[in-house]
């Protein structure tokens, strides 16, 4: 068990790639930090930076206050899954799981019982004498978990370990790998792109883009109150509706200027937000969660100045829920990033009259049908505020 | 159950598939004719051989004289004792130029060295160069050394003292073990680096050092492609003709591997030429069953269940 910390760690290639910048992060004993991120954000590069398997070209690493940058991946005392799991195919189960402690030189008569103890743990001890090539996926990565936990190592690093599983066994594992950690209480990195991984295990998520840091914190915090318009993107699915907006008086109060039509907000909105104020008569990206709109038939009490009168282009019926397309002629805010803009430009979803298409998740009880009118009411005290400049959120 | 249709498309599928082997058949006939003509011929008295064709057999002349001549112990030409040199060349010839092209073709796979790449490079262009132009100056190597005089001082330095092995079966293999490396090098090399990383990388996390990994891992991993070089480069040597000709030629009768001897066995002016097919029989035989040893380690999917692909 121990506390790894990573301190304005940089990593630049050798052909001038600058895939980390002043990542600093702490992981807590016994905690179960989730790193996620879009692919090519260097979250992986980060977990391989603390494994050993990539230099760190600047910064400090340290496990337990001892500094590690230039210490041998085996001196590290951490274990690794890997994505696709990197078992040793001519060897069996038991001897893949005992690998590390024979190398240790482990009494053998410890390492059968350590070995055979992480195959109960793991239920494979029916597998234990079958080589790699005969298990199942589900089973091959257990095998690949028994590798790590038989060393009880100071910490654990996942990268990606469940990404190569079928959908159902991936919420499986999710489940039993989250449960294992919670037992062992083995401080973990975890990396992952998936962010409902990110949210379901994590006792933290910290997102990460383009090789910089976003936002640490709880998986409730990182959804009830993102720190910039990526991570307020990224975090949740759908994901939130972000449009480019304008904030002026409305009454006694505030409303936000969706190209005409109006969203009233809640009288307490400045007193609840103060920094909104100087955004008064200016643009501003507003953030509305699709779960935050209801389907207007449903929400019967919501006012008449926060609902929105659109159409649908397409309804997916989930049985749990309804997730309405419906177009807007407000226009998404794009996450530009000068240096990858070629990259980003992903055009905005349209649809045939150049409208911008925008997501709700409705009741299930909702009659919304494709094409069909529908009245959309919106919980304007929900809603996020962003600086269309930089980025991020209006808060106090 | 079997519905019409299906029943005609079984029997087109079998006629295609009985059809398309008839070519496979023609050709591995065409091929094994000559094969067959010298055994054949091995089995005949030496007026026989020379009388008519060996389709023209009669299997009342069959004989086995012709393997009892040459086994005989009377002469230099013995083909017993010339079948334990060759093993003498070949054995060797094999084993250590894969011992040391494993050791380097890992090195050049996953160790990183300033210069491999250009090192690389360089061992596999010697590749281009020809056997035979090295033949004669490796020869007056082993018989000499290597030594440079250097200008003005007269100072004379050794770099390879005169061993003297000519004649010897240390020369062929120490030649052969030489002039494989390049080609083992490279082959290996392409095996080894096609092993997947992940492998690598987690056994350096389970504290394995580039030691442990080569023993545990890449050897037991390369089985294949180590069988499948150990067959070429046992043929190869245990074929060769030039190199210990060249090597142990007239200087050592007693050294000469079994290639060699069969030639000689012919005689002056080809008199016992009828000897040859019983002699190529004799040779041919130990490299079967070097093959057929060595075969089942071409094992397919030694690398299943590892990473998923």
């Amino acid at each position: 068990m121990a506390q790894v910390a990573l301190d304005n760690v940089n990593k630049i290639y050798p052909n001038g790639f600058h895939a980390i910048h002043d990542l600093s992060l702490e992981v807590d004993d016994g905690e179960f930090l989730v790193l996620v991120g879009p692919s090519g954000c260097g979250k992986s590069t980060a977990l391989r930076m603390v494994a050993g398997l990539e230099d760190i070209s600047g910064g400090e690493l340290r496990i337990d206050d001892r500094v590690v940058n230039d210490v041998h991946p085996k001196d590290r005392d951490i274990a690794m899954v890997f994505q696709n799991y990197a078992l040793y195919p001519h060897m069996s189960v038991a001897d893949n799981i005992g690998f590390a402690l024979k190398l240790a030189k482990i009494p053998k008569a410890e390492i059968a019982e350590r070995v055979a103890k992480a195959a109960q743990t793991l239920d494979l001890t029916e597998q234990l004498d079958r080589k790699p090539g005969q298990l199942s996926g589900g089973q091959r990565q257990r095998v690949a978990m028994g590798r790590a936990i038989v060393r009880q190592p100071k910490a654990f690093l996942m990268d990606e370990p469940l990404s190569n599983l079928d959908a159902k066994l991936r919420v499986q594992m999710r489940a039993e790998i989250a449960g294992l950690q919670r037992d062992l209480g083995v401080t973990t990195l975890y990396v992952t792109h998936d962010q409902v991984e990110a949210m379901t295990m994590g006792d933290r998520v910290a997102v990460l883009k383009r090789g910089y840091l976003q936002q640490v914190d709880s998986p409730q915090n990182l959804y009830e109150s993102p720190d910039n318009v990526f991570v307020a993107g990224f975090i949740g699915s759908p994901s939130m509706n972000l449009m480019n907006c304008r904030l002026i008086e409305h009454g006694s109060g505030l409303a936000v200027d969706l190209d005409g039509s109006l969203l009233a907000l809640p009288d307490d909105t400045l007193g609840r937000n103060s920094a909104l104020r100087a955004f008064v008569d200016k643009d501003v990206v507003a953030g509305i969660r699709p779960e935050d709109i209801e389907d207007a038939s449903i929400a019967s009490d919501a006012p008449s100045d926060r609902r929105i009168r659109t159409s649908t282009t397409l309804v997916e019926s989930l049985g749990s829920e309804v997730i309405v397309h419906f177009p807007m002629t407000v226009s998404p805010f794009q996450i530009m990033d000068a240096e990858f803009e070629g990259e980003d430009a992903v055009a905005p979803a349209t649809d045939d009259s150049g409208n911008y298409i925008y997501t709700g998740r409705l009741n299930p009880r909702s009659t919304a049908r494709i094409g069909n009118e529908i009245e959309l009411a919106v919980d304007t005290s929900r809603m996020h505020f962003f600086n269309p400049q930089d980025g991020l959120a209006l808060r106090d | 159950m079997s519905t019409p249709s299906t029943g005609s498309r079984g029997l087109g599928a079998r006629l295609y598939r009985g059809l398309s082997s008839v070519p496979m058949w023609a050709f591995a006939l065409v091929w094994l004719l000559p094969s067959l003509g010298l055994f054949v011929n091995s089995f005949r008295t030496r007026d026989g051989q020379r009388g008519s064709g060996f389709w023209r057999t009669v299997p009342d002349q069959f004989t086995i004289e012709n393997y009892q001549t040459v086994f005989e112990a009377n002469t230099v030409n013995s083909l017993g004792v010339s079948l334990l040199n060759s093993l003498a060349i070949s054995i060797p010839a094999t084993i250590i130029p894969i011992s040391i092209a494993a050791f380097a073709a890992y090195g050049f796979a996953w160790i990183d060295f300033k210069g491999r790449k250009w090192l690389f490079i360089i061992t596999v262009s010697i590749l281009a160069i020809p056997l035979q132009v090295a033949l004669i100056p490796l020869l007056k190597m082993y018989v000499g050394g290597a030594h440079l005089t250097l200008p003005f001082i007269g100072k004379t330095l050794t770099f390879i003292p005169a061993w003297g092995i000519n004649g010897t079966s240390t020369a062929v293999w120490l030649t052969h073990t030489g002039f494989a490396m390049p080609f083992a090098i490279f082959l290996l090399h392409n095996y080894i680096s096609s092993l997947p990383k992940d492998i690598f990388e987690s056994a350096r996390i389970d504290g394995a050092d580039h030691f442990t990994i080569f023993w545990r891992l890449v050897l037991p991993l390369s089985i294949p492609v180590l069988a499948a070089f150990a067959i070429f480069q046992f043929l190869w040597t245990w074929n060769d003709f030039l190199i210990a000709l060249t090597m142990i030629g007239s200087a050592n009768p007693d050294a000469l591997p079994t290639t060699v001897a069969i030639a000689n066995l012919a005689g002056d002016f080809g008199r016992n030429e009828h000897l040859l097919p019983a002699g190529a029989f004799v040779q041919a035989f130990v490299p079967l069953v070097v093959f057929f040893a060595l075969q089942r380690y071409f094992v397919r999917g030694l690398l299943a269940g590892s990473i998923k692909g």
